[in-house]
């Protein structure tokens, strides 16, 4: 038999090498799986994790990659603050949603002006919706203790249904043959989030992805907020020892990945969607969280998780079209990675000896 | 507006069954210190198994059978991962729900657009699950309060490395403990898509499962507690339902919110009371959450 000797410090080596080993194991196990249902397993890994970058046609898809891991790295680089401290935000989704329908709000106010404050007004709106959005479960822990889980995940359900409520009713375009849905934002200049460079899929929602990343990298490992943080994770107690407040962790965390996720609805709702409609919220806050575990908590790994991730609902839509593989492929993919990640954890935090 | 008070009991019955069978499953998990996030995932693989084995078999009880064995099954991966694998378990119940909704959509596809078959009506015009739900509050309580089994499971959930110390099995109580709630999720789920529902559609749970969870908080451990927050849920639906048939001059989709609001209106309560309350009781269990690894 074997037994489980807990490591002083996690190895690098193997912090690299576990989320490697879980998407292998993710295409093997995912191929067995297509296998069964009868489809070819080796087209349908191409397809999904090889065709969107090199296939046919790469030309259209490879700029979808940072369209898609842009909200995705926004999102997860809050996320793994609060991670990092054990404080579990787990309604993203809701805070995008939020802070999309904030952002929104303010362009549909606006309209039809035509003015150079527009956008920058809309950032800021949807990061505060954002941030009020998360520093509510943020209060009502802090106050009263509540779980910050259950009160971040339930607010999605309510920001799913505002969202619905706004497209069938006070954000309903007026001129929109009385379909549900807001007024297109991509087709009114002044609140459009535009793709910056041409078929390179970048817009705004990447630039603040990419700042979002240097600022949490920043933050964890030159500030001593970070260290904070870092402490409040591992050792609560020791933590207060340390002249941490909890309270004030709590609210820095939840605001901050909040603000985040709602400036990622926000330049999604201006940019690829273009408009709130009642299904707004796509599930980016809930792939948020694999990406974050996936990169380690850690800004260079969820850059690259991000990218992976990204890959997968591209390689997964083109899959889809090309060999009929049902549309939640992905999701099933991405639920299996987490669970294949977070069983390889096992390697980095325990050594694997023999029992004499 | 007319709104009868005994028929609304009767809704509420209906409307609060799948959150007690959820939430008292998820109570003998957590008195066993292991906090499962996934019972989401597993109220809808069991929604699904349910709904696919009481279509092909036309028999609704062998859809409940087959709802609660396949939310124990997908429950052991959770099991696995936390109790032998040492992951952390608010990550693991969390892959645990998003798995179970990615799956449910893949292979629920061709299930959507058909109808469940007919449930027995039991006596008083309810139908068995209904009292089945209730019927277990008293028998969870009396497992937990009155049986060996039960106080080595609180005794688990209160502190592992001392139950360990004195001989008793922490990690075979955790498993089984983890497949009890799974099998009772998995039932719930189904009661959506048989008895309630009478369909299967993509995501149907919409957050009961969550809810469940907070229902546990709000019991603060104890099932009779669970039946009180499961009622008291079903009450606020049901007349949520009520009026949006009335037509009230509030939009649906805010009336809608009231189940997740009230929701989170009673864990703040409780958490309230809980935190600036006197006595110690109604504490979550000791152990809850905490990985165990006996080093011998």
């Amino acid at each position: 038999m074997f037994r489980l000797e807990p490591r002083a410090s996690a190895p690098l080596l193997w912090q690299v090498a576990t989320p490697i080993l879980a998407v292998l194991a993710t295409m093997i196990v995912g191929g067995g799986l297509f296998a069964a249902m009868g489809f070819d397993p080796l087209a349908a890994i191409r397809t999904i994790f090889w065709d969107p970058l090199f296939g046919p046609a790469a030309g259209y898809s490879r700029p979808q990659l940072l369209v898609k891991a842009g909200p995705l790295i926004l999102i997860a680089s809050g996320l793994a603050l609060g991670f990092r401290a054990g404080i579990w935000n787990i309604g993203a989704e809701g805070q995008y949603i939020i802070g999309a329908i904030c952002g929104a709000a303010v362009a549909l106010a606006a309209y039809p002006l035509d003015a150079f404050w527009i956008f920058p007004a809309m950032i800021l709106a949807g990061a505060a919706g954002g941030w009020a959005w998360g520093m509510v479960p943020a209060m009502l822990r802090n106050w009263f203790g509540a779980s910050e889980i259950l009160v971040s995940l339930m607010l999605v359900y309510v920001a799913q249904r505002i969202a619905a409520w706004m497209a069938f009713g006070p954000m309903k375009n007026p001129e929109g043959f009385n379909f549900p849905g807001s007024r297109n934002l991509q087709q009114y200049e002044p609140a459009s989030n535009p793709e910056l460079i041409a078929n390179s899929g970048l817009h705004w929602g990447g630039v603040a992805a990419i700042l979002a990343l240097a600022a949490t990298w920043f933050v964890m490992s030159r500030h001593v907020l970070g260290f904070h943080i870092r402490t409040a994770g591992a050792a609560p107690r020791a933590a207060r020892f340390a002249g941490v407040r909890p309270e004030r962790l709590v609210a820095l965390c939840l605001g901050v990945s909040g603000a985040l996720a709602g400036l990622a609805g926000l330049f999604e709702v201006a940019g690829p969607a273009g408009q709130i409609t009642e299904s707004f919220g796509s599930g980016y806050g809930f792939t948020a969280i694999i990406v974050a575990f996936l990169g380690r908590l850690h800004p260079l790994g969820i850059l690259l998780a991000g990218l992976l991730m990204a890959l997968t609902y591209i390689g997964g839509e083109l899959a889809q079209m090309m060999l009929n593989l049902p549309a939640a492929t992905v999701q099933v993919f991405q639920g299996m990675l987490l669970f294949f990640l977070l069983g390889f954890d096992l390697l980095t935090r325990y050594r694997i000896r023999r029992r004499a | 507006m007319m709104i009868d008070p005994l028929s609304v009991f009767i809704l509420l019955l209906g409307a609060a069954t799948p959150i007690l069978f959820a939430a008292l499953g998820e109570l003998v998990v957590e008195r066993a210190g292991v906090l499962n996030l996934g019972v989401e995932g597993m109220m809808i693989t069991g929604a699904l198994a349910g709904f696919a084995a009481a279509h092909a078999s036309g028999s609704p009880a062998l859809g409940f059978l087959a709802a609660a064995l396949a939310g124990a099954a997908v429950s052991m991966t959770f099991a696995a991962l936390t109790q032998f694998l040492l992951s952390n378990q608010v990550a693991t119940g969390l892959a645990l729900t998003l798995f179970g909704l990615g799956l449910t959509a893949m292979f629920g596809k061709p299930y959507e657009g058909m109808k469940a078959p007919a449930m027995m009506p039991g006596p008083l015009g309810l139908n068995w699950m209904i009292w089945l739900g209730i019927a277990l509050v008293p028998l969870v309580w009396w497992f937990l309060a009155r049986t060996r089994p039960g106080l080595i499971l609180r005794a688990v959930g209160e502190n592992h490395d001392a139950a360990h110390g004195l001989g008793y099995p922490v990690r075979r109580m955790r498993v089984l403990a983890i497949g009890f709630g799974g099998a009772l999720a998995g039932m719930g789920g189904a009661y959506i898509s048989i008895a309630t529902v009478l369909q299967w559609t993509e995501g149907m749970t919409a957050g009961a499962g969550w809810i469940a969870l907070a229902i546990v908080v709000f019991a603060q451990w104890n099932p009779w507690g669970v039946l009180a927050g499961a009622w008291l849920f079903g009450g606020v639906t049901v007349l949520q339902l009520r009026l949006q048939a009335a037509g009230v001059a509030v939009p649906v989709q805010l009336l809608s919110m009231a189940p997740y609001l009230a929701t989170i209106f009673v864990l703040v309560l409780i958490s309230a009371r809980q935190k600036f309350g006197r006595s110690g009781a109604g504490a979550a269990p000791a152990s809850l959450g905490r990985p165990f690894h006996a080093l011998k």
